[in-house]
């Protein structure tokens, strides 16, 4: 689509987005019982999207809070505070999760939340596959967690699933894995998948035909951008998995052989399904990250994204590249030579357009007026964090050091430094970036930085140092180490983090309580950020239909345009 | 740039340690990978420095100094050239690293294998290790004795790696990186240490319960002590074992199902090989030394000491297992 599509007068773009912004009377306070039939009946994107973000900030606490008292247990070598059994099912819960229960519906609720009012629509595509998405996933979430009380089977009473978030064959199958708790993780999983898949196909259908006059695909937001491309991931990366749960359901159930060693099955194809999905997957979760660190930075750096189109199409080569870089994860299974070089240097070549995007990021803030409010300190911090992460990522790559380094306690350091000290922290970033539109009020930027630097200091404090455990030969998912192999020291340091960053989240949620609880709280105003972007150009919360007249936009900060009609984006687009 | 530094720092302070430590390496792989380790952080780190930097200077830079400040500063919207710049740099750094470690894979993967190789097929167990030297006769369990070697070429040894239920892997970090023991598979891995001494390793793969306490040791003999121990270890049970009291409580017991006692009627091979057992240092795999004590407690319940081990307690009485834990005392 080209701008010729809309035979509007540019000049037009001041009265078009002001019609678009008429105001509106807010609704009365519900009651209960009202409020409960309007979340289980909505089928309106914003709603669905806070009651994604909300539910997977509830499992975020959960799982934080498992992580912790697996972090107390390894404090101090020989720890007893949970056992063997107790320990392996906190860190498969923990995994399992984080990547399916927080991240996965995270990214799904600021997509919902975020896309329809960014492009200049009433709503997602297809509202009630929309509902179904959020029930089905918060369905699995039940049900994974469910195991707790009906996973016991022949094991006895009540217990989780201990076979590890990747669930590695044959420890799934039924010799080596009594008891149904395996089969909760698979249901469970498998469910919210479903969810992952309604939510992607959604998005894509609503980028696809949803748009407002004049959002051409060039002007469509970066996070916009990110969130198409992380859905078709989503839509190739994701089957792969299901299908091998129900083929793990065939074998314990049905006397297929898929993965039971035992009768001639195969180890390693379940590996290779599972990472086919399981590597996309961490650039499922990573690419809305990029999406809020493509909106956040240009507004608190008061200059457009720098290199759009090299930052769109360094996305769309991330997807393509992550595709075919799953064995990195299989390097000490005994791949031939040239197996091995090939994904080694497919693993390095994801680097590039990694690299170009935080380069581009770095190019909008030189020459800017960096503004450190908090949202921009989380996109900081990310950077640095996500640096590091990509360089590790690289040694990682690196396969005789990967021989080394595998499953150890670097490999662990590694991905929480992609998904904490990137994920999260950006996640971090976006609550407090788009807070005050979706409320109406501005979180206290005290506790905010309160916030931020507990978070920091608490995150680096725990996982700087497992990188050095790992390479003194720290196995990872051990429940306990002994004393004298040099763990030791690491280790408490790590532990000691914790409490810093469990300090930060206590600030963070009363933040939001007390933002939304007190009567006196500051408001924020339709667009506290000066920003560019359509979302801003509607009210704080967004009316039920959004946009009173769906506005026409002429370039990619229509809102810019608006502010400074001598200097237009457009005239340069 | 923590690279080089950490690493030169980790080998002062860990050598009073014996650490088992990827920077500290006594044979061939581990060196090479090693080497290639130190390539990879000079390379990353220096990235590390150039990026960081650049960071810290926009931060301190172009912090906005006006409060409240409404002047907008130069709307720029990309630079074709800089961009370029940034895309042909890393791809030609990743075509040098990519080359560098295509040369190591095949280095270690596809090392020729002499005839004076020693070979250990090893198969992992939940939670324990089996070792057999089929070229001896010899099965033993979680301690790997193999022979000092000069070179490559010298005296290394080879290893199969397989497993018996389910993935395990084995590691020994400063002899070798990792690689997994897989049912239905044979994988291959050797070495070649270059001093006598004990080095530490885990499973490296999470095989279940107990995969925290799967540890093995591997005890590199100096040149022409391998061949007296492996003579000494092929002998069958030793007599002062065969005529002792508690040898027919033992074998009256569901001990034999599992555990093998070359020479006698226990012949079983779920669990590790008891023939020369008190020749080890430590017991369930690494979980508490062998001592007289640790042995007793062991026998009476292993489910106190390695919780969730497949070994059972036999509920012996108080005589049982005194004439149990003597006759495997015996057993040296």
């Amino acid at each position: 689509m080209g701008s010729t599509d809309y035979p509007l007068d540019r000049q037009d773009a001041h009265q078009d987005v002001h019609q678009a912004i008429r105001p509106y009377v807010h609704s009365d306070k519900l009651s209960f019982s009202d409020a409960l039939y309007v979340i289980v009946t909505t089928v309106d994107h914003k709603k669905l999207g806070l009651m994604y973000i909300v539910a997977s900030l509830i499992f975020l606490v959960i799982a934080g809070l498992m992580a912790s008292v697996m972090r107390l247990q390894l404090a101090f070598p020989n720890g007893h505070v949970v056992s063997p059994a107790t320990f392996n099912r906190l860190f498969t819960m923990h995994g399992t999760t984080m990547v399916f229960l927080v991240g996965m519906p995270l990214l799904a609720g600021f997509a919902n939340y975020l896309i329809p009012l960014m492009i200049g629509a009433r709503d997602m595509a297809f509202p009630r596959l929309n509902a179904f998405g959020f029930w089905i996933f918060l369905f699995g979430g039940f049900l994974l967690y469910f195991s707790y009380v009906g996973g016991g089977g022949l094991q006895g009473a009540g217990s989780a699933p201990d076979v590890g978030w990747f669930a590695y064959s044959p420890l799934t199958e039924r010799a080596f894995s009594r008891g149904l708790s395996t089969d909760y993780w698979t249901l469970g999983v498998l469910c919210s998948g479903i969810g992952s898949l309604a939510s992607a196909l959604n998005v894509i259908a609503t980028v696809a035909s949803m748009r407002c006059p004049g959002m051409t695909l060039s002007r469509m937001p970066m996070f916009v951008w990110l969130m198409l491309v992380d859905s078709w991931l989503i839509l190739i990366a994701l089957p792969p998995l299901s299908a091998a749960q129900i083929m793990l359901m065939l074998d314990r159930y049905l006397g297929a052989h898929f993965f039971d060693t035992q009768n001639g099955g195969s180890a390693i194809l379940w590996q290779h399904f599972f990472w086919i999905f399981g590597h996309p997957e961490v650039y499922i979760l990573i690419f809305p990250a990029f999406g809020i660190l493509s909106e956040v930075i240009p507004i608190f750096s008061r200059k457009p994204i720098f290199g759009r189109p090299a930052m769109v199409a360094a996305a769309v080569a991330i997807g393509f590249i992550s595709l075919s870089v799953w064995a990195h994860h299989m390097f000490a299974v005994g791949l031939d030579s040239a197996s091995n070089i090939f994904f080694a240097a497919a693993t390095m070549m994801v680097g590039v357009p990694t690299g170009i995007k935080i380069f581009n990021w770095l190019a909008t803030m030189y020459g800017g007026k960096l503004i450190f409010r908090t949202p921009m300190l989380f996109c900081i911090a990310f950077l640095f964090q996500f640096l590091i992460a990509g360089l590790t990522g690289i040694m990682l790559g690196v396969t005789p050091f990967d021989w080394q380094l595998h499953d150890s306690y670097f490999v662990v350091a590694h991905f929480h430094f992609t998904l904490v000290g990137g994920f999260v922290f950006a996640i971090f970033a976006g609550m407090y970036y788009w807070f005050p539109k979706a409320s109406g009020r501005m979180l206290s930027e005290t506790l905010g930085k309160w916030h931020f630097w507990l978070m920091t200091v608490g995150f680096n404090l725990t996982f700087i140092p497992l990188h050095f455990v790992g390479m003194m030969g720290m196995p990872r998912r051990i429940y306990t180490y002994p004393y004298g192999r040099g763990w030791e020291l690491w280790n408490f340091v790590a532990s000691v983090g914790v409490v810093l960053q469990l300090a930060a989240v206590a600030i963070f949620v009363w933040n939001i309580l007390q933002s939304l609880g007190r009567s006196d709280s500051e408001r924020s105003g339709d667009d506290p950020w000066n920003a560019w972007t359509l979302e801003w150009a509607t009210h704080s919360p967004p009316p039920e239909y959004n946009f009173e007249k769906i506005p026409v936009v002429y370039s990619s900060r229509p809102l810019w345009d608006l502010k400074h009609p001598e200097d237009p984006d457009w005239e340069f687009e | 740039m923590i690279g080089p530094v950490f690493c030169l720092m980790l080998q002062t302070r860990l050598a009073e340690h014996s650490v088992a430590n990827i920077f500290d390496p006594r044979a061939t792989p581990a060196a090479t990978e090693k080497n290639l380790a130190l390539f990879t952080f000079s390379i990353t780190g220096g990235i590390f420095i150039v990026v960081a930097a650049l960071l810290i200077f926009a931060i301190v830079r172009y912090r906005s100094r006006i409060p409240n400040d409404l002047e907008e500063p130069a709307q720029v919207y990309g630079s074709g050239k800089i961009e370029l710049a940034w895309t042909v740099i890393p791809i030609l750094i990743v075509f040098v690293l990519t080359g560098v470690t295509g040369r190591v894979i095949a280095s270690i993967e596809d090392s020729p294998q002499p005839s004076s190789a020693t070979h250990i097929t090893l198969v992992g167990r939940q939670w324990w290790w089996e070792v057999h030297y089929p070229d001896f006769g010899i099965v033993t369990a979680n301690e790997i004795h193999v022979p000092v070697s000069r070179s490559a070429q010298d005296h290394p040894t080879f290893f199969t790696l397989q497993s018996a239920d389910v993935i395990h892997s084995f590691w020994v970090p400063q002899l070798s990186g990792k690689t997994d023991l897989i049912p239905n598979r044979d994988n291959h891995i050797w070495i070649d240490p270059r001093e006598p001494g004990i080095y530490l390793g885990n499973c490296a793969e999470y095989c279940g319960t107990q995969h925290a306490n799967m540890m093995l040791r591997v005890i590199v003999h100096p040149a022409g002590e391998f061949e007296k121990w492996a003579v000494a270890e092929r002998t069958s049970f030793v007599p002062a074992a065969q005529s002792n009291p508690g040898r027919a409580v033992f074998e009256s017991l569901a001990c034999v199902n599992c555990h093998t006692v070359r020479g006698s009627v226990a012949a079983g091979r779920f669990g590790p090989d008891l023939t020369h057992l008190m020749r080890r240092q430590t017991i369930g795999a690494g979980v508490v030394p062998l001592t007289p004590k640790n042995l007793r407690d062991w026998v009476a319940d292993p489910q106190e000491v390695k919780p969730g081990c497949l070994m059972p307690s036999m509920n012996l009485s108080n005589t049982e297992l005194t004439q149990v834990v003597s006759y495997l005392e015996a057993l040296k």
